[in-house]
């Protein structure tokens, strides 16, 4: 602060200098926010850290655990069993998802009426709540009045929320069903930026669709793609209410994620110390994401924007 | 050309100029170029995003013979609306009544709060602006549920277990970040100059706030409103771990207690499934080119 105000004055520009006072005075403003943040986000962030060494059935008195609830989850094969199952769901929902509403982004991107009506259906499943898309889908999947039924596909009629590995595809079928349009809207805005002028230079050379897609669309939608793959990967790790109505984490531990296996462990095993420990597991792992995903955008951003020019 | 992707581009208040000249430049070339591909898979989706929505609806619209007896996906031979009697006199008013307060509650705080940061911030400078800047990028990155456990303790320590403003101060606290960084991006968009101008006629950096950068953030607020809004209206696990009084559910949670009450009665479920997404059409439909376009901008800069 000093050093800046000395540097200004220095300038010699009184103007320069009082715009500069001026500014900085608008620090206050952002203090109901950094107190609403820092006290229920942050404050709680190093809470679970602090949790995570400590004894609490979630009523009683708390005390001090050492490293215990480290080691009996970090020796718990279940630990395993849902950081295992919550990367596979997120490597999959993000295989499945990103090119469909990447083709789905590009093609609702064009201009004639229908599209932009089928943009507007496509934004359905964003309005119910995972709690309604979950129920919603138990009945649908009943084998005698669901789907299956109706449709006349017997091979629908599956026990599928009672077979591991049906159960599991289940969750990452209803995930892409509700998110499958948020990311579809992202493309579809992605795609509208990219300058006209390259697809007719491309036409001029006489490329074709399939190599415009490829050598224009795919390129110029890179920071779209990583956008939109950022928020599906950190989004995964909270898919909690979808799979908690759907499934319960089921059958077995099929289904049980890391954030449903905290929710289990601290709310119906009555065991903070051990969820905490998850908890702490899970900001690792949402940050180590988000860091890498970010270094990839910022390397990626400079290219292709030297690209698009 | 479709009118309604027009006015899309037109109302994305975020778009850089040089970025919205170039994107209704684009708007204007891919006039019917035929994609027999495209449109057969943008119907396929369509069928799976609809069917299921089609069969909510109509289901709910059953009698229980007629649920038992016909085609799941036939409509229903004698519509009647009794579920969504039987789910009204449910407490389903209870339920609606609190996810108003409690969205309400924590998206105006949200807005407000949020709308302040982001204005210092863009406007302001100095290395507490930047750090708090840094502060709110970092948090979009934590998956917040992760803070739970610390909250509900932190809510008993407070008195305020089993309430709902017990849902509304965390709820304020995990929408902050993303909200400053959207309205942030707004704000950056309006030209230097007509704040050099609200300053040479003697405005305060509070007048310029309410005056200049709140009207022309109009479509911002906008946006961020809805999202929240859309959050909060559907949040389950905050009120599945700081509540407990049946008086003081919330539609998804109301709806999940719900299903296990009448889980014989699946076509009045599924009326309370329409019911709870009822109120968030409506806004949908009220504010639809609003939120797309101020999505749009938002995430695909």
């Amino acid at each position: 602060m000093s050093s800046t105000t000395a540097h200004r004055a220095a300038t010699g520009s009184r103007k320069i200098e009082q715009a500069g006072q001026q500014k900085s005075a608008l620090a206050w403003l952002t203090l109901p926010a950094v107190i609403f943040f820092v006290v229920f986000a942050l404050a709680p962030l190093v809470g679970v850290l602090v949790l995570s060494f400590a004894n609490w059935d979630g009523i009683g008195a708390i005390g001090a655990a050492g490293l215990e609830n480290w080691s009996s989850v970090l020796t718990d094969p279940g630990l395993y069993n849902a950081l295992g199952l919550t990367f596979l769901i997120m490597i999959v929902s993000w295989l499945v998802q990103t090119p469909i509403s990447l083709l789905l982004g590009v093609f609702t991107a064009g201009t004639q009426r229908y599209r932009a009506a089928l943009a507007v259906l496509y934004f359905l499943p964003l309005l119910l709540s995972s709690a309604a898309v979950a129920i919603a889908y138990k009945a649908l999947l009943d084998p005698n009045f669901g789907l299956a039924m109706g449709l006349g596909l017997p091979f629908l009629a599956q026990d599928w929320l009672g077979v591991p590995q049906l159960a599991l595809g289940l969750v990452i079928f209803v995930i892409a069903w509700q998110f499958v349009p948020f990311h579809t809207l992202i493309y579809q805005g992605g795609v509208r930026q990219i300058p006209k002028s390259l697809y007719e230079a491309a036409q001029i050379d006489g490329a074709g669709i399939l190599k415009q897609f490829f050598h224009i669309t795919l390129p110029q939608l890179k920071y779209t793609i990583i956008t939109s793959s950022t928020l599906m990967v950190v989004g995964s790790l909270t898919y909690f209410d979808l799979i908690f109505v759907l499934t319960g984490g089921g059958p077995g531990n099929s289904t049980r994620i890391l954030a449903l296996d905290m929710y289990l462990r601290g709310f119906r095993a009555n065991l903070m110390g051990p969820a905490s420990v998850i908890a702490v597991i899970l900001v690792v792992v949402g940050l180590v994401l988000a860091l890498f995903l970010q270094r990839l955008g910022g390397k990626d951003k400079q290219g292709s924007q030297l690209e698009g020019l | 050309m479709s009118t309604v992707l027009q006015s899309d581009s037109k109302t994305a208040p975020a778009t850089p100029p040089a970025h919205s000249t170039k994107a209704k430049q684009s708007l204007g070339s891919r006039v019917r170029r035929l994609n027999i591909p495209g449109g057969l898979g943008g119907w396929m989706w369509l069928a799976i995003i609809i069917v299921p929505i089609y069969y909510i609806v109509i289901t709910s619209l059953k009698t229980s013979e007629g649920y038992f007896g016909q085609n799941p996906l036939a409509l229903p031979a004698t519509p009647t609306l009794e579920n969504y009697q039987l789910v009204l006199e449910a407490n389903f008013s209870t339920y609606f009544m609190n996810s108003v307060i409690v969205t309400l509650g924590s998206v105006i705080p949200t807005v407000l709060i949020s709308f302040m940061a982001a204005f210092a911030i863009v406007r302001g400078r100095g290395r507490y602006l930047k750090f708090v800047n840094g502060m709110f990028l970092m948090g979009l990155a934590i998956p917040l549920q992760a803070t739970i456990i610390p909250i509900y303790l932190m809510i008993i320590r407070l008195n305020l277990y089993d309430s709902l403003l017990a849902i509304m101060l965390p709820s304020v606290a995990f929408a902050i970040p993303l909200t400053v960084l959207i309205l942030s991006n707004f704000i950056r968009d309006v030209p230097n100059e007509l704040f050099e101008s609200m300053r040479l006629d003697g405005c305060s950096d509070w007048q310029t706030m309410w005056r200049l950068a709140l009207p022309l953030t109009r479509p911002a607020i906008v946006t961020v409103a809805i999202y929240n809004g859309l959050h909060v209206w559907n949040g389950f696990l905050l009120p599945l771990v700081l509540t407990q009084s049946p008086g003081l559910r919330v539609l998804p949670l109301g709806l999940w207690t719900f299903q296990g009450e009448f889980s014989v009665n699946i076509p009045a479920v599924l009326a309370s499934v329409v019911l709870s997404t009822l109120p968030i059409l409506v806004i949908y439909v009220l504010g639809r080119r609003q939120l797309v376009s101020g999505l749009t901008a938002g995430f695909s800069k």
